[in-house]
């Protein structure tokens, strides 16, 4: 499904990424850890085409993510939903707005989306918090309803950048078992994380960067660095 | 779909402006004042405008004719002054009404009334009175009854004096006083316009910079840029509507009061010129704050939806 071939991005005083070359396929659930600045951000930021890579190439099926236009980049991200360490939610709208927006900008009608969301809060347990706006809820909740945005629209990919980063083992734990009930019904997930006890408990294969490079790839990994 | 689309743009776009509080408070202040200089100007051009016009309308020239003068020959004289284009209204007054006039002018003035009954025949010869389109072609009027080829040779002789030459200095100098205000007044209401453009521009550009990770999101979750783009550029024109109303009801006191100063000594009611324009100054108003926000919202949020 998602294809790197030998991409180095590199920034004016620093490599992020080394060369890397790795391969996800569909249904997969992939935790790529590092330490802090070992790429892993970078990595997702390529999936998104937010960043272009230096050398290389991304491959999402048969596309070259960095050749889209602007209009097939708007159309393939549609199929990516993204989970973010900061919730990234939008602070003037509803919970309940926040996932119609991610519908409405993918073309949904009106009925689908009265019909929809009410099942998407009741997964995440936000049902109670719909007209709540983003500062009224609390940092697990925020997480939950992000993750309620990216799989609204039944995305092929989720990409969860550090989403437990910002919250307390129990809310934690529950985010995690939400992305794998996704996972479970089919969805790809990339998760990175440098939380050890979630990557030693998922039992999912695991991407180990060091320095931008990486340096381990387990099917059922474990966290070691 | 387009509806769909359009009216869920315009739904956000609301939204979007009523929650945003201060903000968009703070841009409708902005704007106001962008509003506020437009419509002041306008109110100065037309004060300008009217004061220039009243002033302009006492100047003119008058030709004297002696006392037996032909009144057929001067009527030639007339017709020919109202066939110039530069001239705007030509009128006679007959040695009789001349007569007449000065001795109503003099009623109370019974040494000058004896004088003259004592001279027995009207001392006084008719007149014209020419009034030009503008201050500056007087020198042309002046010129043509000066001038034998133009006039018959009879009219010249029958021609007193004309007293543009002793108003010359005065006219000369009105005129240029007209032109140069009309010249500085057009130089300072570009200069406050584009300033206040520029200024409103910069509110509307900061609060998009302070939403730009929000854009951001939006193109992450797959919005399009007419879908992003929209609910902004629907903020800039409810920004404008806003400022527009409150605009003009900050004239209607400003208006009522500047009507109560100032009219005698401008010529004009501007309470009265404010109601008798109120749609047309809407219009202006409403036009530049949906212009203003809705363009300055667009281009500010462009840099952002590069990619």
């Amino acid at each position: 499904m998602i294809y790197f071939n030998n991409v180095t991005k590199k920034y004016t005083d620093s490599m992020s990424l080394d060369n890397v070359t790795i391969s996800i396929s569909a249904g997969e659930f992939v935790a790529i850890v590092g330490h802090s600045g070992a790429g892993k951000t970078t990595l997702t930021k390529l999936i998104l085409a937010e960043e272009n890579p230096t050398e290389g190439t991304i491959f999402f099926e048969s596309t070259d993510i960095h050749k889209l236009s602007s209009r097939d980049l708007t159309n393939f991200r549609r199929k990516v939903g993204v989970v973010f360490q900061d919730f990234r939610l939008l602070s003037n709208k509803t919970a309940y707005e926040n996932i119609a927006f991610a519908m409405e900008a993918t073309g949904k009608d009106d009925e689908e989306i009265r019909e929809d969301i009410p099942h998407v809060l009741d997964l995440v347990d936000l049902s109670h918090r719909a007209t709540h706006f983003p500062h009224q809820l609390s940092g697990g909740e925020k997480q939950r309803l992000a993750i309620a945005r990216a799989i609204i629209t039944q995305p092929e990919l989720i990409i969860a950048d550090e989403p437990t980063g910002n919250l307390d083992p129990v809310n934690a734990h529950e985010v995690i078992n939400i992305l794998k009930k996704i996972n479970d019904l089919g969805t790809t997930v990339i998760l990175t994380t440098h939380n050890r006890a979630i990557i030693d408990s998922l039992k999912k294969r695991v991407i180990t960067l060091d320095n931008g490079k990486v340096i381990r790839d387990d099917k059922d990994g474990k966290y070691v660095i | 779909m387009f509806w769909t689309h359009t009216k869920r743009i315009i739904r956000s776009g609301y939204r979007s402006f009523v929650r945003s509080g201060f903000t968009s408070l703070s841009s409708i202040l902005m704007m106001v004042i962008t509003l506020f200089v437009i419509t002041s100007l306008i109110f100065v051009k037309t004060t300008l405008t009217t004061a220039l016009g009243n002033i302009k309308d006492k100047v003119d020239v008058t030709v004297y004719f002696i006392p037996d003068a032909n009144e057929e020959v001067i009527t030639d004289i007339k017709t020919g002054l109202e066939k110039l284009p530069e001239v705007k209204e030509v009128s006679y007054t007959s040695a009789d009404e001349a007569l007449e006039s000065f001795r109503a002018r003099h009623a109370n003035d019974y040494l000058a009334l004896q004088s003259l009954d004592e001279l027995g025949d009207n001392p006084l010869g008719a007149t014209l009175n020419v009034k030009a389109k503008d201050p500056s072609q007087y020198e042309g009027i002046a010129s043509y009854l000066g001038n034998g080829d133009a006039l018959s040779k009879g009219a010249l002789t029958i021609i007193d004096k004309i007293d543009y030459h002793q108003n010359k200095v005065v006219i000369d100098r009105l005129t240029a006083i007209i032109a140069g205000a009309e010249r500085l007044g057009f130089v300072i209401s570009l200069v406050l316009v584009i300033i206040s453009i520029i200024i409103t521009f910069s509110t509307i550009r900061l609060i998009i910079y302070m939403s730009r990770e929000e854009i951001g999101v939006m193109r992450l979750v797959g919005a399009g840029t007419r879908y992003i783009q929209g609910p902004f550029v629907v903020s800039g024109i409810l920004v404008g509507i806003s400022a527009s109303i409150i605009n003009l009801l900050l004239f209607i006191p400003i208006s009522i009061w500047l009507g109560n100063k100032v009219t005698d000594f401008i010529g004009l009611n501007l309470f009265t010129y404010f109601k008798d324009n109120f749609f047309q100054l809407f219009i202006i108003m409403l036009g530049s704050g949906i212009i203003l926000g809705g363009i300055s919202s667009a281009f500010a949020i462009a840099r952002y939806l590069k990619k």
